[in-house]
């Protein structure tokens, strides 16, 4: 039976569609999708003021007067141990967000410089996970054979791995030297097996589509039927599964910092000074509240996102 | 069957020797000398060349390998003579820091590990298992939202932050419970409620945040097959359905989860336990980190490795009853 579409049904098709015409393209759909659903556009705000802040944390530093490493011991009561003056963890005029007890850092300033590192590492970890991840994924999905074998045990084995306690062996064996890239590089070497895994699973789908056998027909080679046909077909997949991969590094990496294996003083990171606060947090719980309010935010505002996107492009159970 | 079981177990050792080669090479290659640090600060280069051969840490790597694993298998005795340490199988190492195996540091601190991983199970298994098939059933109401919304938060919000969280409000603001200290079941179970009471509910709250949100997906997925459509058909009562058929499909993929993280929390819940400052395996790890006292940190490794590998060929063995499609495939 074949259906003519009522006018009622092109209707609400073209309402779908924006206002420039034309069929609306996965992206065009997104994006609508997107900007109708409340959640969404909150966690984009969010993502966007947290990402300018760590941007322009040298003009806030600038802004404010204080450097993340300033001591101000004006603002501090030595008599009380080293605890910020004035209410709510000495928030004023001059310290927007308080300063840190014992030593009068400007907490402001600290978790602007936090969220760069925070984001830095999370979303270069993203990077350097989604393009192992997918390259791997599909030479193992697209090939099979001695390279998916070899592929998969590898993945197996790094799955089933103890990760944190074993990340935690890694880093405190390692020398001090530069801390992010090599937390960029422990995060990575754990992290592109989920990517792969799932590109793995969808690439072998993809294969053996109609539009790919009729590409290897005409004779193409492999690897451009690889990345012209199989490559723009996993896009969504993969704009959701890196979307997901940045609040999980963020959050292991600030967990590494708070056990004192991630980054090391005196360089500002959220997990850090959590950990730090913790001798601190009956007294002075703002402390600890404002890292770890910022770091909730960020993580939660891409896990929402992540969700959203999810549904949007319906990939189905990627990640 | 016995074959698929075989293959299983041989898997799981394979996994181990390499985690343990791994965890070696680690400390063998990339971190400072053991002996400089047993040697202290009032060196000679003579001494250290002392410690050196007396622990066996001047033999090539394949060799120190060795002794670590017959170690485990026969025990061994560091050094010569008098001054001779033995350290009885399964020796994991041996601190030179605390003067002690490390076999023997991990086993004190187990019952703290186990409690706090048994407790905060049967929380997270009830809330995050509930939870999900609250939000399905009731899918698209307020329950619905309620519970995803707090799932979302769960997974958001890091456990340090949350134990500190709950340590603020319980503790210091409405003075419900007294600060967290170690006390014994036997002596004041009162007491020891207290102190076990929030590291289960921060442990329980992220895992329940995760599996309601699994548990939600996959009895929805479930809902919407065939067999359900049949079941129904058949006349049967909405909630036989549910008990009767979509309850298993859809937990089975939970109990894979839960083999794998209640066995990674055996091995110690690092942060869960510093910040409440118990005295479990997790505990010891951190405090090793800190002190750099490889040793430790090495047998915890492997430790929290030999408790996944066992999880994992729990739940496979687990499957093969509960998914019929298993056992066919093995067959």
């Amino acid at each position: 039976m074949t259906t003519v579409p009522s006018e009622l049904a092109v209707e609400t098709e073209a309402k779908g569609a924006l206002p420039s015409g034309g069929a609306p393209t996965p992206a065009r759909r997104v994006l609508h999708s997107l900007r109708t659903s409340p959640g969404a556009i909150a966690s984009i705000v969010i993502i966007v003021a947290i990402a300018l802040m760590a941007i322009l944390a040298p003009v806030l530093s600038a802004i404010t007067g204080w450097d993340p490493y300033e001591f101000d011991p004006t603002a501090i009561d030595s008599d009380l141990g080293g605890l910020p003056i004035g209410p709510l963890g000495g928030v004023s005029a001059e310290h927007w967000f308080g300063v840190e007890p014992g030593n009068g850092r400007d907490i402001f300033i600290r978790v602007a410089y936090g969220a760069q590192v925070s984001l830095l590492i999370a979303v270069s970890a993203t990077l350097v996970t989604t393009t192992i991840g997918v390259v791997l994924g599909m030479i193992a999905g697209y090939f099979g054979g001695i390279a998916d074998q070899v592929i998969s045990r590898v993945m197996d084995f790094l799955m089933a791995f103890p990760t944190l306690i074993f990340m935690i062996a890694l880093l405190s064996a390692l020398p001090a030297g530069n801390r992010p890239a090599l937390l960029v590089i422990v995060l990575s070497i754990f992290g592109w097996p989920y990517t792969a895994r799932i590109i793995r699973g969808q690439t072998m789908s993809l294969r053996n589509s109609e539009f790919v056998e009729a590409a290897r027909a005409s004779g193409a080679k492999p690897l451009r039927i690889a990345f012209r046909e199989v490559l723009p077909n996993l896009r969504g997949t993969i704009i959701v599964l890196a979307t997901l991969a940045v609040p999980g590094y963020i959050g292991t990496e600030a967990g590494l910092s708070f056990l004192g294996v991630g980054v090391t003083p005196p360089t500002p990171s959220w997990g850090q000074m959590i950990s730090t606060a913790v001798g601190w947090y009956a007294v002075d719980p703002m402390y600890f509240l404002i890292p770890g309010t910022f770091l909730f935010l960020t993580v939660f505002a891409f896990t929402v996102l992540g969700d959203h996107l999810r549904k949007a492009l319906d990939t189905g159970d990627a990640a | 069957m016995l074959f698929y079981l075989l293959r299983r177990v041989l898997a799981g050792i394979l996994v181990l020797f390499l985690i343990s080669l791994f965890t070696f090479a680690i400390f063998f290659w990339l971190s400072p000398d053991p002996a400089v640090q047993i040697c202290g600060k009032t060196c000679t280069p003579e001494r250290i060349d002392q410690i050196r051969s007396q622990l066996g840490l001047d033999l090539p790597f394949l060799q120190q390998y060795w002794q670590f694993v017959s170690g485990i298998f026969v025990g061994r005795t560091y050094g010569e003579g008098a001054g001779a340490i033995t350290c009885a199988a399964p020796c994991l190492g041996f601190s030179f820091q605390t003067n002690q195996s490390v076999t023997d540091m991990i086993a004190d601190r187990m019952p703290v590990s186990v409690t706090v991983a048994v407790g905060a199970a049967v929380l997270w298994l009830l809330a995050g298992v509930g939870g999900g098939l609250l939000s399905a059933v009731k899918q698209g109401t307020g329950w619905d939202r309620t519970v995803m919304f707090g799932a979302l938060a769960g997974i958001s919000l890091p456990n340090y932050f949350v134990a500190l969280l709950l340590q603020y409000v319980l503790v210091v603001q409405l003075q419900w419970l007294p600060f967290p200290h170690a006390a014994s079941f036997t002596e004041d179970p009162v007491a020891w409620f207290q102190a076990y009471l929030m590291p289960w509910l921060v442990l329980a709250f992220g895992y329940a945040a995760m599996y309601s949100r699994i548990v939600r997906t996959n009895v929805i997925d479930t809902l919407g097959q065939n067999f359900m459509r049949t079941a129904r058909a058949k006349g049967l009562d909405q909630s036989l359905v549910m008990r009767r058929h979509a309850l298993r499909p859809s937990l089975t993929p939970v109990v894979t989860l839960f083999g794998m993280d209640f066995a990674g929390l055996l091995g110690g819940a690092l942060i869960t336990e510093t910040v409440f400052g118990l005295n479990g395996v997790g505990k010891l790890a951190a405090d090793s980190i800190t002190k750099n006292d490889q040793p430790v940190i090495m047998g915890v490794t492997l430790l929290a490795g030999l408790l996944v590998v066992i999880g994992n060929m729990v739940v496979d063995v687990a499957y093969t009853g509960l998914d019929p499609r298993v056992r066919v495939r093995s067959a």
